[in-house]
């Protein structure tokens, strides 16, 4: 039947749309393709939806168009309880399954993760040194997904207008954040004025740093390159200059980079 | 379209019966959505403190122990005053204007006190309003609340005047005393809950 | 309950009142005055927003900060919110409309609290006036409509004050509105007229005013917090003294989710009376239709946090607050079936308020489309802030509610002031409006998802094309605004006549005369047993 192929035509027509990435940027952590596959599902459903809406809107205005001098009413139909159940019943179950969905692919980025009883301890006792909060209330975005215990710690803070990233390991303090490639990073984030937030749109993360609560977040880069860090919340008249770069390194490059920045232990 | 198509008469009929329709009195319907709208302020503000009290723990000594004598005779009070306000509506309406007065006056006794009582407690705590969380939202609380027993209290005078003058509050016609009246077990109720949060808790 | 010999609320006349065109400036207790004073306070007040709006676009028209200082910024993007949300869509969606509309829906001669209604309006200008002038002098507040502390204890603080004092006197004036729109539907009802036979606009009312009832003190008690931390130095969300940043989060939006469906509900009802009469059918399920409103006032309360998502929030709270919101996309669905299922074997007059409407169908599905997208927290971590919030945003109140304010201008013009509007000049500010909202807020989805952060004025050069292309769209949408105040004003004073009921509706405000006499109706109220009842008669 024509309804039935053009239902099929517009689903069809939904999928391939949303099966098109290229509206995402390059892919660089453990995040990111679990984020593009969320987005290619909603965008399907998104597209399937509307064009089922706009087909149905734009058909009825050309086919139940007023003619020249006709003054008559349409049918009096006040309702349909079937047909009502069942456009209640359709977006329910669509919902349901967008939210479960996505529930999942939260698990999987880790974002269920607790936060207060992951990761090594010796980090956590790190940052309670520096909180003005009671030991194990770490505020949190997301956990490392594979419950690893993080092999670089990176400490941020962020302030008008800047983040600055040390490495409790190294005493290395940097305005760029250097990590290697392949491993889950840990960062320990604190704010020292207003709220900031560090988003990187090529690891599909982002999370406010908010002043007065310890933030961890955990990701695991896994594209060489050099990647935006901007800041996303509204922090004073420089929070369009908030920003500054992630440098993953392959492996190597990273011990060099590491050992280059060190400072002298003689000369400090 | 430029005539006017006859309408249909079985759909609108006419309707000689409320010619000029006479509407009865919604004010206390209006006050009501007024003290709901009210309560919802209240309301925020007790959340806020709540929020605060399970999420920011103060420092040890943060929360100061709350001298409980004199706020619990601020309860005692404002509930006696709601029944001393109920009594004085009660009498209005058995065409006894001057019980009436007696006991509206009473009733503001009642509510002064208790703000002479408030005065002295702030005077006598250890804080001030910006000494830590707990201070602030303490006197912000409070304050609030006060600012609505002065507000009832004046209300009190404005309808005691009124029925002293006989003029616009009658046994017939008590629309300002009733109104006072709601408003003040409103403050009353905000103050039993707010007690029950902030002292006892 | 009482009982009073004599009718309390003061009748319409007693102090003598002009007759002329000067009771439009003056404390007028006419519901139907006070709509029109409402309707023109309020889209000077969108001129104002459209004006920062232009001076957003043009400062984005290149990478730089260059047309503006950043502060400056910071202060237009601000006050632009602020403006085009609380002067502009909340007073016309609920005062302009609902005052003109809502005493003829319930065969009511006035609303309850006729001067209560007019204080309420009178509170709109004094504030709107503070408010921008506070930009004049010493500078607006910077820290966006949302003022997150401690941004806003940081900024100058007679800015922020400002803002939040008329922000406070326009949650006043809404709050006296809702309790007058509540007391109306609920008791000055036309004895004998049921609630389910009332136009759904009055049920979108009887919503909406349930949630401004309900959540816009809680703004007030919030931003009295906040004037004490700037005036005061109390800490409560200072962190620097124990307070607590995300407390406020949770009091704002608590008010400003509610908020989105006070800028919406009514733009559906108004909906509601449009489409039947042009497509000359009844409002396909009457009753569905009221408990979905009702269920979106529910859920409406219970969503707030989604705007917190990347705050740390505990993950159960995520989880609930991402079920709920994207549950509003059940009831609102109902709503937008119904209609199309209302255009559905009609005979639909494609005229410049059907074009509004219509066009108002498509882009509110793609914002609420985009809407439950942001409700997903995976997804949202990502577009949080970002252009992505503000196309789809903007979709919504734009695409949404103002393409619904301009369908009802021309619906209704014809009984505001008994003459037809234009339908060329309507057609072409129909196109204007359409083509250049699209062009302006179409690409913003792209800049967000890739990287554009929003509230910058300056940003990545790889995204200066798709952003002058929003400037162009902004500016045809500025120049949409020629031809319709253009046809405003000329077809008030030369336009065709246009009788009582030129759209041969069904609802009581068109069973008078255009305009409407002062008690509304010359004779008695007519009781509109079926506001929808096209089609009863046998087809001629
Ligand atoms: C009138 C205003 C309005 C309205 C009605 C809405 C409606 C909705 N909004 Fe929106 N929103 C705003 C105004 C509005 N919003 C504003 C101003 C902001 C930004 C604030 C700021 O930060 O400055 C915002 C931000 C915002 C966020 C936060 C984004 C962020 O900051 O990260 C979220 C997240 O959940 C959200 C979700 C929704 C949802 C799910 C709806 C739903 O109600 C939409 C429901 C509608 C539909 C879904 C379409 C019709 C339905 C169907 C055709 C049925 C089938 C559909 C499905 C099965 C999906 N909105
Ligand atoms: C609620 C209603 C509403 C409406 C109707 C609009 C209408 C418009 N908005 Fe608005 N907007 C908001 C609510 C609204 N906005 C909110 C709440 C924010 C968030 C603020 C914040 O972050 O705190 C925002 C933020 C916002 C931004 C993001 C700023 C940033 O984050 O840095 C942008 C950028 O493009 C923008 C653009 C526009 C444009 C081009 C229009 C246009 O549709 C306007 C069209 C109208 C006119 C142009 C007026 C008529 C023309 C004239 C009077 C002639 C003069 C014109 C020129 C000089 C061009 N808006
Ligand atoms: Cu830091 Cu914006
Ligand atoms: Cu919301």
């Amino acid at each position: 039947m024509v309804v039935v192929s053009l239902v099929v035509a517009i689903i069809l027509i939904g999928l391939w749309v949303g099966s098109d990435s290229s509206l995402l940027p390059v892919q660089a952590s453990l995040n990111a393709p679990l984020y593009d596959q969320l987005f290619r599902v909603l965008y399907s459903i998104g597209t399937i939806l509307f064009l089922g809406v706009f087909g149905v809107l734009i058909y009825s205005l050309i086919r139940f168009r007023r003619r020249a001098g006709d003054v008559s009413d349409g049918a009096a139909t006040e309702g349909n309880l079937p047909l009502e159940i069942v456009w209640t019943a359709i977006p329910a179950v669509v919902v349901l399954f967008v939210g479960l969905y996505s529930y999942n692919i939260y698990d999987r980025m880790g974002g269920m993760t607790s936060l207060g009883d992951h990761g090594g301890m010796h980090s956590m006792e790190a940052m309670t040194a520096m909180d003005q909060r009671p030991a194990g209330e770490v505020w949190g975005g997301i956990g490392t997904a594979t419950g690893l215990t993080p092999a670089t710690t990176v400490d941020v803070t962020a302030m008008q207008f800047a983040f600055i990233f040390s490495y409790p390991s190294s005493n290395i303090i940097s305005g760029e954040l250097h990590v290697p490639v392949g491993q889950p990073v840990e960062l320990h984030m604190k704010a020292n004025d207003v709220i900031h937030a560090f988003w990187v749109p090529q690891f599909r993360l982002k999370q406010d740093i908010i002043p007065g609560q310890p933030t961890v977040l955990a990701f695991t880069p896994t594209r060489e390159g050099t990647y935006p860090i901007i800041c996303a919340e509204l922090c004073g008249p420089y929070h369009g200059g908030m920003r500054t770069s992630v440098v993953v390194h392959g492996q190597d490059a990273y011990e060099q980079w590491l050992k280059q920045n060190s400072p002298d232990p003689v000369a400090a | 379209m430029t005539t006017l198509p006859s309408i249909s008469t079985e759909l609108q009929e006419p309707s000689a019966a409320v010619e000029h329709e006479e509407h009865g009195d919604f004010r206390l319907f209006g006050l009501v959505l007024f003290l709901v709208a009210d309560g919802m302020t209240f309301a925020g503000l007790f959340a806020a403190y709540l929020t605060f009290r399970a999420v920011n723990p103060l420092p040890t000594g943060g929360i100061y122990e709350l001298e409980l004598l004199l706020p619990t005779i601020n309860t005692v009070l404002l509930v006696l005053s709601s029944f001393t306000f109920h009594r004085s509506a009660k009498l209005l309406r058995a065409e006894n204007s001057s019980g009436c007065r007696l006991w509206l006056m009473i009733t503001v006794a009642l509510g002064v006190a208790f703000l002479v009582s408030q005065m002295r407690e702030y005077f006598t705590l250890p804080f001030g309003l910006t000494s830590n969380l707990y201070a602030s939202t303490f006197y912000v609380l409070t304050g609030f609340h006060g600012l609505h027993v002065s507000l009832g209290v004046m209300l009190m005078l404005i309808v005691w005047w009124q029925a002293r003058q006989g003029g616009s509050i009658t046994s017939h016609q008590h629309f300002g005393l009733e109104a006072a009246e709601l408003y003040w077990h409103f403050v009353d109720g905000i103050w039993v809950v707010l007690f029950g949060i902030i002292y006892l808790l | 309950m009482t009982t009073t010999t004599s009718s309390p609320s003061p009748g319409l006349f007693d102090g003598p009142e002009p007759e002329d065109w000067r009771r439009y400036f003056g404390f007028s207790l006419d519901h139907k005055v006070i709509g029109i004073q409402y309707l023109v306070t309020s889209f000077f007040f969108y001129l104002v927003g459209g004006v920062l709006a232009g001076m957003i676009r043009t400062e984005l028209t290149t990478p730089i900060s260059d047309f503006l200082s950043r502060e400056a910024y910071n202060e237009v993007l601000t006050l632009h919110g602020t403006i085009m949300i609380f002067l502009w869509i909340v007073p016309v969606v609920n005062g302009a409309f609902g005052n003109y509309l809502v005493p003829f829906y319930v065969g009511a001669r006035d609303m309850a609290f006729p001067r209560l209604n007019a204080i309420a309006f009178w509170l709109i200008p004094p504030a709107g006036v503070m408010l921008i002038t506070s930009y004049f002098i010493g500078g607006a507040s910077q820290s966006g409509w949302t003022a997150y502390p401690p941004l806003s204890l940081t900024t100058p603080a007679a800015g922020q004050l400002v803002w939040i004092f008329s922000v406070i006197l326009l949650g006043g004036s809404s709050i006296l509105g809702g309790i007058n729109f509540i007391a109306t539907i609920l008791k000055l009802r036309r004895p004998g007229l049921k609630l389910m036979e009332l136009p759904m606009y009055c049920w979108a009312m009887l919503g909406t005013s349930i949630l401004v009832v309900l959540s816009t003190p809680v703004l007030a008690g919030t931003l009295i917090l906040l004037a004490f931390d700037i005036v005061a130095h109390t800490g409560f969300f200072n962190p620097g003294q124990g307070g607590n940043v995300v407390v406020y989060q949770h009091l704002f939006w608590f008010y400003s989710h509610p908020a989105v469906y006070i800028m919406v509900l009514p733009a559906f009802g108004l909906v509601s009376e449009i489409l039947p009469v042009h497509s000359r059918k009844p409002l396909f399920g009457y009753t569905t239709m009221v408990y979905s409103i009702l269920a979106i006032v529910f859920l409406g309360l219970i969503v707030w946090a989604h705007h917190m998502f990347t705050s740390g929030t505990p993950p159960w709270m995520r989880l609930f607050f991402t079920i709920a919101t994207s549950f509003i996309a059940v009831p609102t669905g109902i709503k937008f079936f119904n209609w199309l299922a209302t255009l559905w074997g009609g005979r639909i007059a494609l005229n410049s308020a059907m074009l509004f409407a219509c066009a108002f169908i498509v882009n509110f599905v793609l914002g609420g489309i985009t809407g439950v997208a942001l409700a997903q927290v995976p997804f949202d971590i990502h577009v949080h802030d970002t252009y992505f919030v503000v196309a789809h945003f903007h979709y919504i109140v734009y695409g949404g509610t103002v393409f619904v304010i301009f369908s009802s201008i021309y619906h209704w013009y014809p009984k505001f002031t008994g003459k037809m509007l234009d339908e060329r000049l309507g057609l072409l500010h129909f196109a204007l409006t359409f083509i250049g909202f699209n062009l302006c807020f179409g690409p913003q989805h792209w800049l967000g998802i890739n990287g554009m952060p929003r509230r910058v004025a300056e940003y990545d050069p790889q995204f200066t094309l798709l952003n002058q292309i929003s400037s162009v769209g902004a500016l045809l949408m500025a120049l949409s605004t020629l031809p319709f105040l253009y046809n405003v004003i000329a077809s008030y004073f030369k336009g065709k006549v246009a009788g009582d009921n030129p759209w041969r509706a069904l609802t009581s405000e068109w069973l008078t005369s255009s305009p409407p006499p002062v008690e509304n109706w010359h004779g008695p109220a007519p009781h509109v047993r079926h506001p929808y009842g096209y089609g009863a008669e046998p087809q001629p």
